[in-house]
């Protein structure tokens, strides 16, 4: 290169002396020649797909440390992850960085939800990063408005159908990260419906809490079962100022919850360590309340009461299970008994503030919770109880004038509205 | 009713309380549902009529009634500032209330969420999910719009970030204006 610089500047000081069309022709191709076309240059940076995972460790394997986890016996089979599709929806501050978590694990299939646009739609341009980031990932990209009639028929039908090469059947899991209750009840609507595992995901407005939670519909309350949980921050609501503004945003915060929810989401599919049913997280005193909820038998979602009901019918199978599985480990510890000397002293630390709030007898408080409704301390409810249908103090408007038709009544407001 | 003035206090007791919980996926039951929309509908607007306070014009824009269009407008210094008005009955509707959005006021206000959906106070939350499925599009305008207006609109006049359409500016300035619209 240098040699050729060299060259270059003797035919540029001969050029001086006398001008020639043809010899600069010639020094535009030989300078066209030593810099790498763009094209190339973006082929080369991204690598080509890697058929198989390997633990082997060199250059062209981006996979040696994640196979890694398998070798030091954290995860049985890490290479799993590419049999798993995940669907995210929200691609966020928190779902752009989950996605891109799952893209750098390998995982098999990343489904992309999202209704805004940043120059091109933002399911697109997440496309385009991740898949430079890890071109074996297959990548597809929904942009609509899930909580719309038509966007969530979408919405359903692509957690249903197959992937293009007919290797997975729907998604294996749902990670919500959305940013209003809206769209969360959606998801909620959608796995109940479809009896689909979820975890959802939620930055608080003042940026500076947040958590994630396991849905398994009919075995653990689902998002209509019991009002909304948030961390609280500490912060007094009323000395929070929120004269001209709605919410507060920090990068740091979402990072760390997609940080737990993709770890959450690792650790539930390729079966490895405890799965968190809820972790919360108060980023002021650093402080990670846990908690359990049951499903609530007079959830108002249809959807979630059915799949309680087929949770029970299957409890004699799971019972059956549970018991065959114990069994067999209780044999397999009688003959390798562990670690008899504690020369460390070391013991186990059962977290005190891990309790289970069983919302099933819904004589639940209707008053915004002030975190005494057996709640962890650190937790609230972020709404009231729907109130108990009582005597209406305005008069109802079904009942005596039902025969009129919808048609006869969208002409009685037209005509109000142009008077 | 924390959050509320009294007068939206004494309307919002006029206008009459819904009673199907349906949704806009519920076939029937929603149609049902939307029946009792509109007569909740009518009753506000003709409240609204009698006190010379009407503000609003809403209609369904689509015949399964889960679009609505329109527009509202507020006095500001005894002048008239109008902006369409639209939202979609969400999925989850009546468990949520509809999102409603100003879209020629998206990126002029902190108060408002990507899309020009309004950032409701703290207060409205709490008290339609109370009311489920008691509350629905009229009270939702009355609870939710109304006094998201009655605080925004004179900020932004006086900021000079919404111009009466007497004296909008000239071209350039206008692009200027709506060059600052940039999502979050
Ligand atoms: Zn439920």
């Amino acid at each position: 290169m240098e040699e050729e610089l060299r060259a270059l500047l003797r035919d540029l000081d001969a050029l001086k002396q006398r001008p020639d069309p043809a010899a600069i022709d010639r020094m535009r191709e030989r300078v066209a020649g030593m810099v790498t076309p763009v094209a190339v240059a973006a082929g080369a940076a991204a690598r080509s797909k890697i058929k198989d995972m390997s633990a082997e460790v060199v250059d062209s394997n981006p996979y040696s440390r994640l196979m890694a986890l398998q070798r030091m016996g954290i995860v049985d089979n890490y290479e799993r992850i590419r049999d798993y599709s995940v669907a995210i929806v929200g691609i966020g501050g928190v779902g752009s960085v989950a996605a891109e978590m799952l893209t750098r694990c390998g995982i098999g299939r990343l489904l992309l939800y999202d209704y805004d646009t940043v120059g091109m739609t933002k399911t697109d341009a997440a496309v385009q990063t991740l898949s430079g980031i890890n071109p074996d990932v297959a990548l597809e990209s929904y942009s609509l408005n899930i909580t719309t009639v038509k966007g969530f028929e979408t919405f359903l039908g692509s957690l249903k159908a197959r992937s293009s090469d007919g290797h997975n059947t729907g998604v294996d899991l749902v990670l919500s990260c959305v940013d209003n209750y809206e769209a969360r009840m959606v998801v909620n609507q959608a796995c109940n419906e479809l009896g689909q595992t979820w975890m959802e995901s939620g930055v608080s407005e003042d940026a500076v809490s947040g958590h994630i939670q396991l849905l398994v519909p009919g075995e653990t309350a689902c998002f209509a079962c019991a009002p909304p949980l948030v961390v609280a921050s500490g912060v007094d609501e009323r000395t929070l100022k929120r004269e001209g503004v709605c919410a507060a945003s920090l990068p740091t915060t979402m990072g760390v919850v997609a940080g737990l929810l993709v770890q959450n989401a690792l650790k539930y599919l390729l079966k490895f360590g405890q799965v968190s049913p809820y972790l919360g997280y108060n980023s002021l005193k650093d402080y990670f309340p846990t908690m359990e909820m049951k499903p609530n038998p007079q959830c108002s979602n249809p959807a979630c009461v059915q799949r309680q009901k087929e949770y029970m019918q299957l409890k004699p199978a799971r019972d059956a299970a549970a018991k065959a599985k114990m069994e067999a480990e209780a044999s397999a510890a009688d003959e390798c008994p562990v670690h008899l000397d504690n020369d460390w002293n070391i013991r186990q630390v059962i977290p005190h503030d891990c309790i289970v709030v069983d919302d099933s007898d819904t004589a639940t408080p209707s008053i915004l919770s002030t975190g005494t409704d057996s709640l962890p301390e650190g937790l609230v409810r972020e709404l009231p109880n729907a109130d108990s249908y009582q005597e209406p103090v305005a008069p109802v408007t079904s009942g005596a004038i039902d025969d009129d038709d919808l048609e006869e009544l969208q002409r009685q407001l037209d005509a109000l509205n142009s008077s | 009713m924390e959050g509320w003035d009294k007068g939206t206090k004494s309307v919002v007791g006029e206008i009459p309380l819904l009673s199907t919980r349906a949704g806009p996926r519920d076939g029937e039951a929603w149609r049902q549902r939307l029946k009792e929309e509109y007569r909740a509908l009518i009753a506000y607007t003709s409240v609204n009529k009698s006190k010379d306070n009407d503000w609003f014009r809403i209609s369904a824009a689509n015949p399964e009634g889960t679009r609505w269009e329109g527009s509202c407008w507020y006095v500001h210094n005894l002048r008239r500032y109008e902006f369409p008005l639209q939202f979609d009955i969400p999925v989850a509707y009546p468990q949520v209330a509809p999102e409603i959005e100003l879209p020629t006021l998206d990126g002029k206000t902190h108060k408002m969420y990507r899309g020009g959906k309004i950032c409701l106070t703290v207060h409205f939350k709490p008290l339609w999910a109370k009311n489920c499925p008691r509350f629905g599009i009229a009270h939702a305008l009355c609870l939710g719009l109304a006094p998201w207006l009655a605080a925004e609109v004179p900020i932004l006049v006086d900021s000079g970030m919404v111009k009466h359409k007497d004296d909008e500016a000239a071209p350039a300035d206008a692009a200027a204006a709506s060059g600052s619209a940039a999502a979050s």
